[in-house]
């Protein structure tokens, strides 16, 4: 499927998804409570079979929060870069696409652990790089680095 | 009369109980902590606990640019240290819309293929050696030697080269190179059928892996497992094929597939890619073309506002770095998807039901590299 009927059929099932121009991949951005329906359409449905989530990533954007999805289709070999964002620095959290790729189990561990960004439903969330008596989310713009790790 | 007091034995055979194999644990290869639930000597479930050498490289990225996030990606997957470096000039190549010179491209396919050979012979290596076959150890490091020399003297480093810049090499080839090259392909021809003969036709080898660990094509696509682990289940995800870099688009070579997906499988995978390599570079070496060995970079690298994806296909699997420029000299975010770290996830799921002792068959067969996994 070329990205132009992708794009259709993903504004078919998501009307609200933007579309972000100039980009590498095809790039839509999901409103985050429509996000976990789409990821199933789309890994199910015969003739998009996104059937391999190769890089998931936390971003922080300082505006807000994001988590980036990169889909590929192994049959079809056609890809597509899903984002999903929240503003809600407190307590954000976005469903969990581990039932769908089991990949993202460990995607969202690592997410979790460094950006502080809950997946509802994920059937292990704990850190996995970190203590489990780390204070924050080291990977956040925001984070006060006190020991100054990074800079050494 | 003091009463004995008899405390109740734990029937083993029968109770779940836990073990920790690692971090220190040889056939971790590294430090990662399995913690293993066993029923007898079956594995019942297991869960991996990473971060014992966690250092935060992509939040180091965020501070340093674009040629010194080179030398961090060296201590990531440190067997296919030319090959991640490979990853961040491309990235920083194509987004500054850079043509690099043919030179460069013929050399740096070259020496990614030979980074490739050295790290699957340490991986036979070490193979061996956990199945019990000592011999092969020092097989494998004897020949291993032979690249890192060749790699000694034009980069001066025999393990963390950072080698590549963006735009080009550090510095041109040693003038022996070619003919260094061609007699290590001579040499390793012969003794790669020796280590046919000690190892891939050894019966006791064969039956103790064949059918323990099977990961079927579904579940190599699911938990995103590449590499010669993924294409021994029969999952396409060579990324020299399917998306070409540098010169792979003009060398000939078979992607190597096939779809028993056991612990055998993953090691006929390797030791084909080793011959596949070597085919790579023989076309490759006498035909370097004359030029320059780097193209012509602005000395403040600043990559224009707007995001990036490179991969390429290290010795493990698909390395993919994701970049977030703002428009300075420092990335704005840079991802690195490691291929360790996706395929440890399907450790538990294949190991299940085995008994400990193919657990170490399985984890060898899977070829870790924990910095790679913990970054």
């Amino acid at each position: 499927m070329d990205n132009e009927r992708l794009t259709e059929r993903i504004r078919t099932l998501v009307p609200e998804a933007q579309l972000e121009e100039n980009k590498q991949f095809l790039t839509l951005v999901i409103p985050a409570d429509k996000f976990h329906d789409l990821a199933v359409n789309l890994k199910e449905s015969e003739d998009t079979l996104m059937d391999y989530l190769f890089c998931l990533s936390g971003v922080d954007m300082i505006k807000h929060l994001m988590v980036v999805y990169h889909l590929n289709s192994t049959k079809h070999g056609h890809s597509v870069e899903l984002k999903v964002k929240t503003e809600n620095r407190e307590n954000p959290a976005f469903d969990t696409v581990s039932d769908i790729w089991q990949a993202a189990n460990f995607y969202e561990r690592e997410v979790f652990d460094l950006f502080g960004i809950r997946f509802n439903n994920h059937p292990d969330l704990r850190r996995i790089f970190l203590d489990e008596n780390w204070q924050g989310y080291p990977f956040r713009k925001d984070y006060v680095d006190e020991v100054n790790i990074v800079d050494l | 009369m003091k009463e004995v007091i008899h405390t109740p034995v734990p029937d083993i055979e029968e109770e779940e109980y836990h073990i920790n194999m690692g971090p220190q644990h040889p056939s971790t290869h590294g430090v990662l902590r399995l913690v293993v639930s066993l029923q007898g000597e079956i594995v019942k479930s297991l869960k991996p606990h990473c971060g014992y050498i966690h250092r935060g490289i992509e939040k180091m990225c965020e501070k340093d640019t674009y040629p010194q996030i080179i030398h961090l990606t060296d201590r990531m997957d440190y067997l296919s240290a030319h090959i991640n470096n490979h990853a961040v000039c491309l990235l920083v190549e194509n987004a500054l819309q850079v043509e690099v010179p043919e030179r460069v491209k013929y050399i740096r396919t070259i020496i990614d293929e030979l980074t490739r050979i050295q790290s699957h012979q340490l991986w036979w290596a070490c193979y061996g050696m956990d199945l019990g076959g000592l011999t092969c150890f020092f097989y494998g490091l004897r020949d291993r030697e032979h690249i890192l020399d060749i790699f000694e003297e034009s980069f001066g480093s025999r393990l963390l080269h950072s080698y590549y810049t963006p735009g080009g090499l550090m510095q041109d080839i040693h003038p022996n190179f070619q003919k260094r090259v061609k007699e290590f392909i001579k040499y390793f021809q012969k003794k790669i059928k020796d280590y046919d003969r000690i190892l891939t036709g050894n019966v006791i080898m064969t039956e103790r892996t064949r059918g323990i660990g099977i990961l079927s094509k579904e579940d190599a696509i699911n938990y995103a497992v590449t590499g010669p682990s993924g294409r021994a289940s029969g999952f396409s995800c060579d990324v020299r094929k399917h998306y070409p870099y540098s010169v792979y688009d003009k060398v000939e070579f078979r992607e190597v597939l096939f779809t028993e997906g056991d612990t055998l499988h993953r090691y006929y995978a390797r030791m084909e890619e080793m011959r596949e390599s070597m085919k790579i570079i023989e076309q490759l070496i006498d035909n370097i073309p004359e030029g320059e060995y780097s193209a012509k970079m602005k000395a403040v690298l600043k990559l224009p506002a707007g995001e990036y994806y490179q991969r390429v296909e290290t010795a493990r699997g698909e390395l993919g770095a994701y970049c977030i420029s703002d428009g300075n000299k420092t990335p704005f975010r840079l991802k690195f998807r490691s291929p360790n770290f996706s395929n440890l996830g399907v450790l538990d799921k294949i190991s299940r039901e085995h008994k400990i002792a193919d657990l170490v068959a399985i984890g060898a067969s899977l070829d870790f590299v924990i910095p790679d996994i913990d970054r």
